[in-house]
């Protein structure tokens, strides 16, 4: 196993949605504070660093977790994927446009962690009814939006997933 | 074909949906930028005797330590908006008051090492006596925060409008309440945070910050910094994670961290944390209300008496104690109630001091106010709805001159009331409540109404002074705007305005307004809102507060837009050949009323002032620029009998609801919310409505869970989202939002205010329904299970003394 002193600082190397990323970080260096600082990736944000707000949230190696509970070192030979993967061209995806369409989001703070968790979850390609989206989305917390427009942009997003599915398939 | 009026999607989204938004922890730094923390004192109230920083100092990496010390050296207390002899510093210098008040500020080479650096500062406390209760805080033995005042009373004034004691006499009934509201706060998800450098060579100090004014606060910072307005720059960032009020907050640390770069000879960063947040950014004011009403037999108001005791924390922070003035002239609510006597105080206590804070004194008003309809119903066994209607300022009686001043300037209240009552089925509600009854369920039902504030005047707060004060000081009136719409050498449009957005989508609406006024897609035309007070035309009442953008800042950007297109119209008009009058704007094109067909490119025209200023007609300027000031004349100062016109625009809400409470647990879920709205013309209704959304889900929160909370001790209870709580999905149903909209004829474009009315409505509304449910007395906001549960089952015994046996 790799013995990590905690005063040195350790190269590590990740995959950052899809592509080749690294840098240098402490054993104690948060995973939220390494994707944003030390590779840029500003799109994931810090509201609490106590893992209750859920803006930090990211998918390693495809699951979602709190990017603020987790140290860099962690994440070292892994694979991330943020809210900056979800739009590779510059063209929304369709639970993008959907939080576009139904006024989802204000500031726009916690989104990016709202959005990673949907997209882990829409991946098993769920029939949820409004109680189960509103039960996932427990674990974010928006202050703006009242919730009512992102639990609208879920369903839409859910349904169509599933139905491009059906088109796939037939 | 005009977007305004309609629900258009939002320009400011897609770069926030791909996570590229940029935040001030996003911004670029500077080589070298230092990166700031704050050590913040554990005691509520103590004398600071001593600090030594040399082992912080000499841990590597750490640039500078900041103290006290230094801000005697170079700046001063911050001005008070009453004459008390109170001495507030950005950092502490001989006392702390509050758990949390700043003491020192390591500035390193990162964040991590600055934090490192605050466990090696050594700081003698004495501690002292503490006080958190208001009313405890008025005893002779009270503690006294500050010395040199005596005792921690900071104002008190009385007010008297029309003959209260006269209408007192003679009602047949007194209807009282008092009720205490606690401290909360809106929590933004982004904490606070700022870049601050200082150019010694000019003594220049600039800090890029997502600080939303009020910008009254500019030179009260300026002063505290001893520079000239000019010399403190102060930038905002194209994006804030949330306000509500609360990076109001923003300036002390603005001050604090200028004063940290000009040490550390760098550009110093600072982002908060949570921790930090909850403990001593801000809050709103707690405030204990007595409020007594006299009444007929049918449930009208003759007559009402406030006495109103606001705590504003340690110290008196500017604006305060403008929480408490702010609606001061519209303090009967939506009533007609000719007869009214104030008493209010402003006291100091060992808490945190408070500033802005959505909803900003309305919560705390219409608690009372509210809580006091339902009473006068029970008291007199009468139908609350019956309470509210009876009492409400008809429709024709508009616009109307409430008690204390404030002229309600546009709506009908009644017609809005029944329209909402009946669109939202209030009978079928009423049905469920006796059927659930019938089968032994606690449920209940709650009303409420207001009038929503919007764009304060800045005369408001000299109402705290007496009116000889007032006299000397000279007046203090308005609401003054500025945005500014210029055409490009290629025709294409862009718009700046005094607005300091924090995620409402500003930029939309300016985008649909401007373009309504040039006949172009919202798309054809840039907003960009990043303000700098050095370049960009501000007043003082600029920012973005007290719900003003949607009438007073959208106001000027329409009249702006108005004096371009006029200037375009006579260039048009030379080649259209016909009167300037008769030229139209539609879809990019520009053409003559009589003739369509013969239409040119508004680019085109749009352009030629720039490269031909020569062929322009008289009067039409060279390069298009117009920026347009704005302010209503319906804000004059306060009288000399102190009726002050507190807002320019009055929207008005009723709200009612259903409750269910667990006669076990006592929680609280809510099975039915109707919120109607009038927020004059809706600009985009989409974002009305998310704006509504969004402060019922504050409301929700202030309601059940949420409290900063104090020990008796003065120590803090409520240090993480864990234990203030935030509400989430599962606790926010989704209200039904009705409108009825009634445009002002007071702001151009005859919108209203609306991002702040249902932080007012809601909290008493759900109250009111669970005391209808309770058929009892109810405790004090938040209405957690466990205060609930004590109404149903009494109070808790005391805790077992001995472990139950076998474990
Ligand atoms: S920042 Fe990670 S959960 Fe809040
Ligand atoms: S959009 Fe602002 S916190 Fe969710």
């Amino acid at each position: 196993m790799k013995r990590l002193g905690a005063g040195s600082r350790h190269r590590i190397g990740l995959t950052l949605n899809g592509r080749e990323a690294g840098g240098w970080a402490e054993p104690r260096m948060l995973l939220s504070d390494f994707l944003r600082h030390a590779l840029g990736a500003t799109g994931t944000h810090v509201g609490c660093e106590h893992g209750v707000c859920g803006a930090c949230t990211v998918r390693l190696d495809g699951a979602p977790v709190r990017a603020c509970l987790t140290l860099a070192v962690q994440a070292d030979g892994r694979r991330v994927d943020t809210v900056e993967g979800l739009a590779p061209e510059g063209e929304l995806n369709d639970l993008q446009k959907a939080f576009r369409r139904h006024h989802a989001l204000q500031c726009g703070f916690c989104t990016p962690g709202i959005l990673m968790s949907l997209d882990a979850w829409l991946d098993g390609r769920p029939a949820p009814d409004e109680g189960e989206i509103r039960e996932l989305l427990s674990g974010h917390l928006c202050r703006c939006t009242g919730y009512g427009g992102i639990v609208a942009a879920a369903l839409e997003a859910a349904r169509a997933a599933r139905a491009g599915d059906v088109g796939e398939d037939d | 074909m005009s977007t305004l009026g309609t629900a258009r999607e939002r320009v400011e989204d897609a770069a926030l949906l791909m996570g590229r938004g940029r935040y001030i922890d996003d911004m670029p730094t500077a080589p070298g930028t230092g990166h700031a923390a704050i050590l913040r004192s554990p005691h509520p109230h103590a004398r600071l005797l001593e600090i030594d920083a040399a082992a912080a100092l000499a841990l590597p990496g750490v640039h500078a330590v900041v103290t006290g010390a230094d801000a005697r050296a170079w700046s001063t207390p911050f001005l008070v908006g009453v004459r008390q002899p109170m001495e507030h510093w950005c950092i502490a210098t001989d006392r702390v008051r509050y758990a949390g008040e700043p003491v020192a500020v390591v500035v390193a080479e990162d964040r991590y090492r600055a934090e490192d650096a605050l466990a090696l500062i050594d700081v003698r406390y004495e501690p002292q006596p503490a006080i958190v209760d208001p009313e405890a805080a008025l005893g002779p033995d009270a503690p006294a925060l500050h010395e040199a005042m005596g005792g921690n009373l900071v104002s008190e004034r009385d007010f008297r409008y029309g003959e209260p004691e006269a209408a007192f006499a003679q009602a047949p009934h007194t209807v009282t309440t008092t009720v205490r509201y606690p401290r909360n706060t809106c929590t933004p998800i982004e904490c606070l945070g700022l870049i601050a450098a200082y150019d010694p060579g000019e003594g220049v100090y600039d800090v890029l910050s997502p600080f939303q004014g009020p910008m009254t606060l500019h030179p009260v910072m300026a002063r505290a910094l001893k520079v000239p307005g000019p010399r403190l720059r102060l930038r905002s960032v194209p994006e804030s994670g949330g306000s509500f009020g609360v990076k109001q907050a923003l300036f002390p640390l603005i001050v604090a961290m200028a004063l940290a770069a000009r040490k550390a000879e760098r550009p110093v960063k600072w982002i908060e944390d949570r921790l930090e947040h909850l403990l001593a950014a801000t809050s709103a004011t707690n405030r204990v209300t007595r409020i007594e009403a006299a009444v007929e037999g049918d449930g009208r108001i003759a007559a009402l008496r406030l006495d109103q005791l606001e705590d504003c924390g340690a110290y008196l922070r500017a604006p305060e104690p403008a929480t408490l003035y702010r609606n001061h002239g519209n303090l009967t609510g939506p009533y007609r109630i000719a007869h009214l006597a104030v008493t209010n105080r402003v006291v100091l206590t060992n808490k945190t001091p408070t500033g802005l804070n959505r909803g900003f004194g309305g919560p705390q008003l219409y608690y009372a106010l509210e809580r006091l309809m339902q009473r006068i119903a029970v008291t007199l066994d009468l139908d609350p709805l019956d309470v509210i209607r009876r009492n409400l300022v008809a429709g024709d009686a508009m616009p109307y001159r409430a008690a204390a001043g404030a002229v309600l300037d546009a709506g009908d209240f009644p017609a809005t009331l029944d329209y909402g009552a009946s669109e939202g089925a209030l009978d079928a509600l009423r049905a469920k409540r006796d059927a659930a009854r019938a089968e032994g369920r606690l449920y209940g039902i709650g009303l409420a109404a207001a009038v929503e504030s919007s764009i304060s005047n800045m005369g408001y707060i000299t109402t705290v002074l007496s009116a000889e004060e007032r006299r000397k000081a000279g007046p203090k009136d308005g609401a003054v705007s500025h945005a500014t719409v210029a055409v490009d050498p290629l025709g294409a449009v862009t718009v700046t305005a005094d607005s300091m957005p924090q995620g409402q989508g500003h930029r939309t609406v300016l985008a649909q307004v401007v373009g309504d006024a040039l006949g172009l897609a919202p798309e054809q035309v840039t907003v960009a809102l990043e303000h700098d007070s050095q370049r960009d035309p501000w007043s003082i009442a600029a920012g973005n507060y007290s719900s003003r953008f949607a009438g007073a800042v959208t106001g000027a950007a329409h009249l702006a837009a108005v004096r371009v297109r006029e200037h375009l119209a006579r260039i048009a008009s030379q080649r259209l050949n016909c009167p300037a009058e008769d030229v139209r704007f539609e879809d990019g094109r520009i053409f003559g009323a009589a003739n369509p067909e013969n239409d040119l490119d508004f680019r085109r025209v749009a352009s030629l002032p720039h490269w031909s200023p020569g062929s322009l007609p008289d009067g039409v300027p060279p390069a298009l620029r117009e920026t347009a000031r704005w302010t209503p004349p319906e804000l004059t100062p306060p009288t000399d009998d102190d009726r002050v016109n507190s807002s320019a625009a009055y929207g008005f809400i009723f709200d009612f609801c259903g409750v269910e409470v667990d006669r076990l647990t006592g929680a609280v879920t809510i099975d039915r919310y109707v919120t109607t709205h009038d927020a004059g013309r809706r600009l985009n209704p989409a974002l009305v409505d998310g704006q509504i959304r969004g402060a019922f889900a504050h409301a929700v929160g202030a309601a059940f869970y949420e409290e900063l909370a104090y020990a008796d001790d003065g120590s803090f209870l409520s240090g993480t989202l864990a234990d203030y709580l935030v509400p989430t999905t599962c606790e926010v149903l989704d209200p039904l939002i009705l409108h009825r909209d009634v445009p002002s004829p007071v702001t151009p474009l005859g919108a209203k205010g609306v991002g702040e009315g249902n932080c007012m409505t809601t909290p008493v509304c759900l109250a009111n329904a669970v005391a209808d449910a309770l058929e009892a007395a109810i405790p004090d906001l938040p209405l957690t299970p466990a205060r609930i549960a004590a109404v149903i089952h009494g109070p808790e015994g005391a805790p077992p003394t001995e472990a139950p046996p076998g474990r």
